[in-house]
């Protein structure tokens, strides 16, 4: 007989996905890893978890293929089936945190995208009510910025954001997938006022960037996996859409605190910018 | 400069979209994603499959660029090249059956 399975829901961004295990010590892992994302909302998805013997996460690359309203997959530490009709499905893995972590993010990048959402490889933070993302390659300074934001600000990751479209813009959500910080992110989200692409510099300065040099940057930061040509061009629309929507900078900074200055007033000077529009008669 | 006469389409595995005169190329098989000069923009609007690649170059690109023909055509052939070996254009000495509407 089957060992009986115990659920446990994990809402990121608003969906919640109900995560089934018969191995007690894994669902441990998953209820302490997924801490304060864990949700008792009705589940819009669900995986079902099998466990293979223990072993490292895997460094080959992810292949995430479609068979007609099945989503394949695979990489050396998981294999994953997920039906997109049904909502349902399967991962056989590792006890591997990383790899859960992986799964995670995959699946979710499939349901976003099919949403209008993405997730991107930057840092976000709340500050004054309204999402800050900071954006750029490894080493780029997305976790340095969380570190030196002050002590008000709201941290949503230091690695992966969670993007979903809202009437007016965006919405960045706070997501357990922590980076250098090792920290995960609080559970909420706020809209999107600005997001930044990093680059280090003697001085803090923030540069206009052409909307096609910033779709290119949010395109090479985007979290995507699917070989799937209706999907790509939906990401490809998103991606249009969102740097049509949101101010994207070039924020070059010198490493210490007072960037957030020239954030914040950034965000001043938008805002009052935008007051300043006279209505169409 | 080659004398062979070069048909190229777009291939149906890729998505695009122009912003602000530059053209955004993605390839849904490997989400390899490319951004195209406006140059490379004409070429690739033009890319139907039945139009020879100097046809495109003479009649999209020197007549909208300053360029020099020659260098004009051996730039689209590179450019050309190089996008076939991404799956981005078909290339054919034939003509080839529609490339992908945009």
């Amino acid at each position: 007989m089957a060992a009986p399975r115990t659920v446990a829901c994990v809402e990121i961004g608003g969906i919640p996905i109900a995560l089934s295990t018969s191995d007690e010590g894994f669902l441990d892992l998953l209820r302490q890893r997924y801490d304060g994302f864990l949700s008792s909302s009705p589940p819009e998805f669900e995986l079902e978890f099998d466990l293979t013997s223990t072993g490292p996460a895997s460094d080959d690359d992810v292949r995430v293929r479609r068979e007609g309203d099945e989503w394949l997959i695979k990489r050396g530490d998981f294999r994953a089936r997920w039906d997109s009709r049904t909502g349902r499905g399967s991962v056989r893995q590792n006890a591997n945190p990383y790899s859960l972590d992986s799964v995670l993010r995959i699946l979710h990048s499939l349901i976003l995208a099919q949403r209008g959402g993405f997730l991107l490889h930057a840092a976000s933070v709340i500050c004054d009510g309204r999402a800050y993302l900071f954006s750029g390659v490894s080493g780029a300074g997305k976790t340095t910025m969380t570190r030196l934001a002050p002590e008000d600000i709201t941290l949503l990751t230091d690695e992966i954001s969670y993007l979903r479209p809202n009437a007016e813009g965006y919405s960045a959500f706070g997501t357990p997938f922590a980076g250098e910080l090792a920290q995960a992110g609080e559970n909420c989200a706020a809209p999107v006022s600005a997001l930044f692409f990093l680059e280090q510099g003697p001085e803090n300065r923030v540069d206009e960037m052409s909307s096609a040099e910033a779709v290119r940057r949010l395109m090479r930061n985007i979290l995507f996996f699917a070989e799937d040509h209706g999907l790509v061009e939906k990401l490809l629309a998103t991606a249009c859409d969102f740097a049509a929507r949101v101010p994207i900078r070039r924020l070059t900074f010198y490493p210490d605190a007072r960037v957030w200055e020239e954030v914040r007033n950034f965000a001043r000077n938008f805002a009052a910018n935008l007051q300043e529009v006279p209505e169409r008669v | 400069m080659s004398e062979t006469c070069i048909y190229i389409a777009r291939s149906s595995g890729i998505a695009a979209r122009a912003l602000a005169g530059e053209m955004m190329v993605m390839n849904s098989v490997d989400s390899t994603f490319f951004t195209l000069n406006p140059v490379a923009t004409a070429i690739f609007q033009a890319a139907d499959g039945r139009t020879p690649l100097r046809d495109i170059v003479r009649d999209r690109v020197c007549e909208q660029f300053d360029v020099d023909p020659e260098q004009a055509q051996a730039d689209a052939e590179q450019f050309v090249a190089e996008l076939s070996g991404h799956g981005i254009l078909l290339v054919s000495n034939q003509p080839l059956a529609s490339g992908a509407p945009l």
